[in-house]
């Protein structure tokens, strides 16, 4: 097999840009180059193949990034990260605000803005919170806008949700329709989705809660810098960033405006402007 | 006389592993020489909802503590460290990790294929890449990889391996230097260590 070389690379990500502004010349180059090469492979393509079919059909742009992006997902990932949410995080919000805002960045076929609905549900507190998700996809997130999943995907989801020990069954919250589980719509009645990306768009609002894990990881450190900026500045002060289980602030120039509220779960709090 | 032909350009060491590969891997980590230089980078089969325990495991009587690093963690020299629970472990040009969700590959996240190739292309003929037991494909195309780039490409001996699939689809898809058991993949690091003294 032929690799791509960082060269092929670079005139890709730089026609993306230059095209359709889309950045994706600070993505991690690892998981970047084999996700080009899974293209290139679906496609049937060369390198020059791919840069011709961008450069003369916009239409294939939307199909590039749906495959482009990584958009793997579960309900209830990390459970022990959600009983922290429930027990802890949900809770000190609530302490000094009624009702407050929870952003979903990157929240790719929905899993994530559904647990946590069916979380703050739980709580009695579900139409006290707005909810926003966005995410550079539009393909996925017409997905998350549908809340069905196939029923094979359940499996796992309802043993997170055990682990995450939900006060009912996950099927209290889903019918089964032609082997799709179709969640109650009226969870995602305060969830607003919005295209949003994160590397060129602006802040648009600001949060309590931002939750943003599993996506900067596709980002090398000079993106993941940038973006914590944006980050910082769309959070109320004390407000709270959750980032994925193995993701670390840490070589970030902001991580001093934060302080670690739950490092096993990767849990922080905005403290300075 | 030795039986290998080694010197001292190699800057990292990536292993891959699966069913019967444990007790391998935690003699090969207890029998280090002290002060081993080179990164040791390891892609194993393990439970995907099991966060906890392994590098507990390993570390137990490893000369240095096994680490699942964070993404975008430095790579140490002398470091050892292991794919973390559901994700994809790669390594990027700037001497660093990163981590993926990817799609499962050969049923697995992490996959060693991921591993060993992100390494061959990184390290390229400065990387010694090691298979051990196991009872799928995963881990073969890595090999290939690695090889086809100039790196050195060991297995484990089928016939010591409690399932032999692993090294076998790797010696059958490419040159593999040497076919070793585990004590001699002990020694192995014991002469690549002179080597940087
Ligand atoms: C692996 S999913 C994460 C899903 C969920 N948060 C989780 O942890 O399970 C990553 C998502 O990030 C999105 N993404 C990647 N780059 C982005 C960008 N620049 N702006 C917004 N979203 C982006 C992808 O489209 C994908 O849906």
């Amino acid at each position: 097999m032929q690799d791509i070389d960082i060269v092929d690379l670079k005139r890709i990500s730089e026609l993306i840009y230059q095209k359709y502004n889309y950045d994706f010349r600070n993505y991690a180059m690892s998981s970047f180059k084999r996700r080009v090469q899974r293209i290139i492979d679906l496609k049937k393509l060369t390198v020059d193949g791919l840069l011709k079919r961008l450069n003369d059909t916009p239409s294939f742009i939307n199909e590039f990034l749906d495959e482009l992006t990584v958009n793997v997902t579960e309900m209830f990932r990390d459970p022990s990260f959600w009983r922290v949410m429930r027990e802890e995080i949900i809770p000190a919000i609530l302490l000094n605000h009624k009702q407050f805002k929870i952003w979903h960045a990157g929240c790719s076929s929905g899993e994530e803005v559904l647990s946590m609905a069916i979380l703050l549900k739980e709580m009695g507190i579900l139409n006290s919170v707005q909810l926003y998700a966005t995410d550079l996809d539009v393909n996925i997130m017409e997905r998350a806008k549908m809340a069905t999943y196939p029923i094979k995907n359940m499996e796992l989801n309802e043993k997170n949700y055990i682990r995450f020990q939900g006060a009912g069954a996950l099927s209290d919250y889903y019918k089964e329709e032609n082997g799709m589980a179709v969640f109650n719509k009226d969870l995602l009645a305060n969830v607003n989705f919005r295209k949003q990306d994160l590397v060129l768009g602006e802040p648009f609002n600001k949060f309590d809660l931002i939750l943003c894990r599993n996506v900067m990881i596709y980002f090398n450190q000079t993106l993941q810098n940038e973006v914590l900026k944006k980050f910082h500045e769309s959070l109320f002060k004390y407000g709270y960033l959750a980032i994925g289980s193995k993701e670390s602030l840490i070589w970030c120039d902001y991580a001093n405006r934060f302080i670690v509220v739950n490092n096993e779960e990767k849990i922080y709090k905005k403290i300075k402007d | 006389m030795s039986m290998f032909t080694l010197n001292n350009s190699y800057k990292a060491v990536v292993i891959g592993g699966s069913a019967g590969s444990f007790q391998g891997v935690v003699k090969i980590l207890a029998q280090l020489p002290k002060g081993f230089p080179l990164p040791i980078i390891m892609a194993l089969h393990r439970l995907k909802h099991v966060r906890h325990g392994f590098i507990e495991a390993l570390s137990l009587k490893s000369v240095v503590p096994v680490v699942e690093p964070d993404d975008k963690e430095p790579i140490k020299k002398g470091g050892v460290y292991l794919a973390p629970a559901n994700y994809h472990l790669s390594v990027e040009l700037g001497n660093n990790f990163s981590l993926s969700t990817e799609e499962m590959m050969n049923n697995s996240r992490p996959a060693i294929d991921i591993t060993l190739g992100s390494c061959a292309y990184v390290f390229k003929d400065k990387l010694i890449g090691i298979l051990l037991s196991g009872a799928n494909r995963d881990g073969a195309m890595g090999m290939k990889y690695i090889k086809d780039r100039g790196g050195l490409t060991i297995v484990q001996d089928p016939a010591e391996c409690m399932i032999d699939t692993m090294p076998k689809a790797a010696m059958a898809l490419t040159t593999i230097d040497h076919v070793l058991k585990v004590d001699q993949i002990v020694e192995f690091f014991k002469e690549l260590d002179k080597h940087y003294r």
